[in-house]
């Protein structure tokens, strides 16, 4: 840390700027433990029967299910988006293929298109392939989304191995499947990793896609679940159950970010070696 | 084994970098290639390991046409100028690789890489990473791990450019008794004189993308067929003068030198000539005699250099074992030995 300047001022200002935010997630926590009279600020009573919800099906429907999908759907995303990025992105950066130019300007073009636009034609396709109101379909679907991004990344990281240390390998007897799996991915593992968190985080978090693609399926994931569950209209309203279920979807995601927020930086760093 | 390279030229795009080259490397020689950046040594290099094709010609091991061969194939150990060693391996695990490769038993590859390993002297750094290793010492790993799979033949490219001075002391004659006691078939790249002179048994100086001419360090220095070559060999380097041919001489007529031709004859009266003399041969002591002022001087311990400006403007350097000093500014009447010197045409060409 490079001390050029007084750290303090700094600091302050962006406590003052946060602090509503703060506050407000303080609230968040506070109000799922506890109840508050009506017209106080402050809360009276401990409770965990807004958590309730995690074990007794009749309040808001059963959580798990919704759980236990949306696991298996960012999981699945993400061990798709992983696994093309890492061999389009090494064949992207080092073979010498037909058309690369074209290719990786059609990725870059992808990566900055708005994906709502595409919606229409995904829709087509889904529906000749029959996956339309499928998961598997919506899986596809976003994992294909995300790869543009993740091949773009990937191949930044495997830009950044030294070609010596892969013709070294050819040297050394070893075929280019051998070199790439024995040397070069070791190389390129924090973007892996962090590849994998942000697939696994952008599938955690999706509402859109599901509801478009797949209305009428029987399966829910989170998201879903969380928005019928903030209906203010349905028997079951509460409030702060609502931030409860908020929470509970939330946590992953942020404890995500704290065991691996080193790693995730890395992806901008484009592939220095940590 | 020996290696040869017939009639090879390779091609990027459409820039031809090596054109109809012919070289022979003899077996368990050591043969430096030498010349200027962007010459092709390099590419001349990695076409022997088979990472470049060759758009023509043919390369052979011995008595095998290697030429279409992959470079997996072809058992040839290559270190490179960056070392390029497996980052996330260990020192053990780096040289085992190529015996890995192979599903060498698990014995074997101990027994192979424990030897080679004790050959360059870091039996005790087996356990690190090569990120724990010092220049010299990955060095060392980087030509364990060639030479492991006991290869046809071992190419080094740059092997001691990212070395400081005195590690590059060190490694040069390091790689040098490796190379004697193992017997192998060697190739160097560099643009060191120093080192081509030193660790090898034949030089060949290469000037875009051709062999200019290929000997032994001695006769290259004593003998060179150009003037690039006589330019590109010794340190301090020689110097040139510009003058023509009159009357049997090496002639400069505003500065009155003329310096014999002795027996090199037929040379018409008026030709450009171009006179190479090396710093050792000029100095108090000689036969042609120079005015001059010393227009530099540099002190090294054991010698002196000096530059000296002559009357026209061209200026010859010196070499002088300490002991007087003369300092800049000083005029002098020093000599040129004209037995030893080298007569080009004005395009390079030895006379
Ligand atoms: N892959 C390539 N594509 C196009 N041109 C190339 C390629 N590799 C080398 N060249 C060109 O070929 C020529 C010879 O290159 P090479 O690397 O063999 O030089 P070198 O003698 O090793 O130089 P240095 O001492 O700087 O390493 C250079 O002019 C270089 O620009
Ligand atoms: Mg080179």
């Amino acid at each position: 840390m490079t001390r050029n300047f007084a750290a303090w001022p700094i600091i302050l200002l962006l406590t003052v700027l946060s602090l509503p935010l703060f506050i407000m997630y303080l609230f968040l926590l506070v109000d799922t433990f506890s109840n508050t009279p009506p017209g106080s600020l402050l809360p009276n009573e401990f409770t965990l029967e807004h958590w309730r919800f995690l074990i007794d099906p009749t309040i808001t429907g059963d959580i798990w299910k919704p759980t236990l999908t949306t696991i298996l759907f960012s999981a699945s995303m993400m061990v798709i988006v992983v696994s093309v990025s890492a061999t389009a992105g090494y064949a992207l950066s080092r073979l010498a293929l037909p058309f690369r130019r074209f290719v990786l300007s059609g990725i870059m073009v992808m990566h900055a298109f708005p994906s709502v636009t595409l919606i229409i034609g995904v829709f087509l396709v889904l529906q000749f392939a029959g996956l339309y109101n499928s998961l598997i379909g919506v899986i596809l679907v976003k994992a294909s989304l995300m790869l543009p991004f993740g091949i773009w990344i990937m191949k930044g990281f495997y830009d950044a191995v030294p070609w010596e240390i892969e013709m070294a390998g050819v040297q050394d007897g070893a075929s280019r499947f051998i070199v790439w799996r024995r040397i070069i991915l070791p190389q390129v593992k924090p973007g892996l990793l962090s590849l994998a968190l942000f697939a696994f985080i952008d599938g955690w978090s999706e509402y859109m896609l599901p509801r478009i693609l797949a209305p009428s399926s029987d399966f829910e994931v989170l998201s879903m679940y969380l928005n019928t569950v903030s209906d203010p209209n349905s028997s079951t309203y509460n409030f702060n159950i609502f931030k409860s279920v908020g929470l509970f979807y939330t946590l992953p995601v942020l404890a995500l970010f704290v065991l691996f927020q080193n790693r995730l930086m890395n992806i901008f760093g484009g592939g220095t070696k940590g | 084994m020996q290696i040869s390279i017939r009639n090879f030229t390779k091609t990027f795009d459409t820039t031809t970098v090596i054109d109809d080259m012919n070289l022979t490397i003899r077996d368990g020689e050591m043969l430096a290639l030498l010349g200027p950046s962007g010459c092709g040594k390099s590419t001349t290099l990695f076409t022997i390991s088979g990472i470049h094709r060759m758009d023509k010609g043919q390369l052979m091991f011995g008595d095998r046409d290697v030429s279409g061969l992959p470079s997996q194939k072809r058992n040839v150990g290559v270190v490179f100028q960056n070392y390029a060693l497996y980052p996330h391996m260990n020192v053990f695990e780096n040289i085992a690789f190529p015996l890995t490769v192979r599903k060498d038993a698990k014995a074997d590859i101990d027994r192979e890489v424990r030897a080679i390993a004790a050959l360059t002297h870091i039996s005790e750094l087996l356990e690190r990473r090569p990120g724990q290793l010092s220049g010299g010492q990955q060095q060392r790993v980087a030509l364990a791990r060639a030479l492991v799979r006991k290869p046809d033949v071992l190419l080094l490219d740059e092997p001691l450019a990212n070395l400081d001075a005195k590690l590059r002391l060190e490694m040069r004659s390091e790689i040098r008794r490796i190379q004697l006691e193992t017997g192998i078939t060697a190739v160097l790249v560099t643009h060191d004189q120093v080192e081509a002179m030193s660790m090898c048994d034949r030089i060949a100086i290469m000037k875009k993308g051709e062999i200019v001419q290929i000997d032994t360090p001695a006769d290259m220095y004593s003998n060179p067929r150009t003037s690039f070559v006589a330019g590109f060999l010794g340190n301090p380097p020689i110097s040139f003068l510009s003058g023509i041919a009159m009357d049997s001489a090496f002639s400069i007529a505003p500065i009155k030198l003329r310096v014999p031709l002795g027996s090199r004859q037929g040379i018409a009266d008026g030709t450009q000539l171009k006179l190479g003399i090396r710093p050792e041969h000029f100095g108090p002591e000689g036969d042609i005699a120079v005015q001059g002022r010393i227009a530099f001087a540099e002190t090294q311990g054991r010698e002196n250099l000096y530059d000296v400006a002559l009357a026209d403007g061209s200026v010859l350097r010196s070499i002088q074992p300490a002991g007087k000093i003369w300092a800049v500014g000083e005029p002098v009447r020093w000599h040129i030995d004209s037995k030893s010197v080298f007569v080009f045409t004005d395009d390079g060409q030895r006379l």
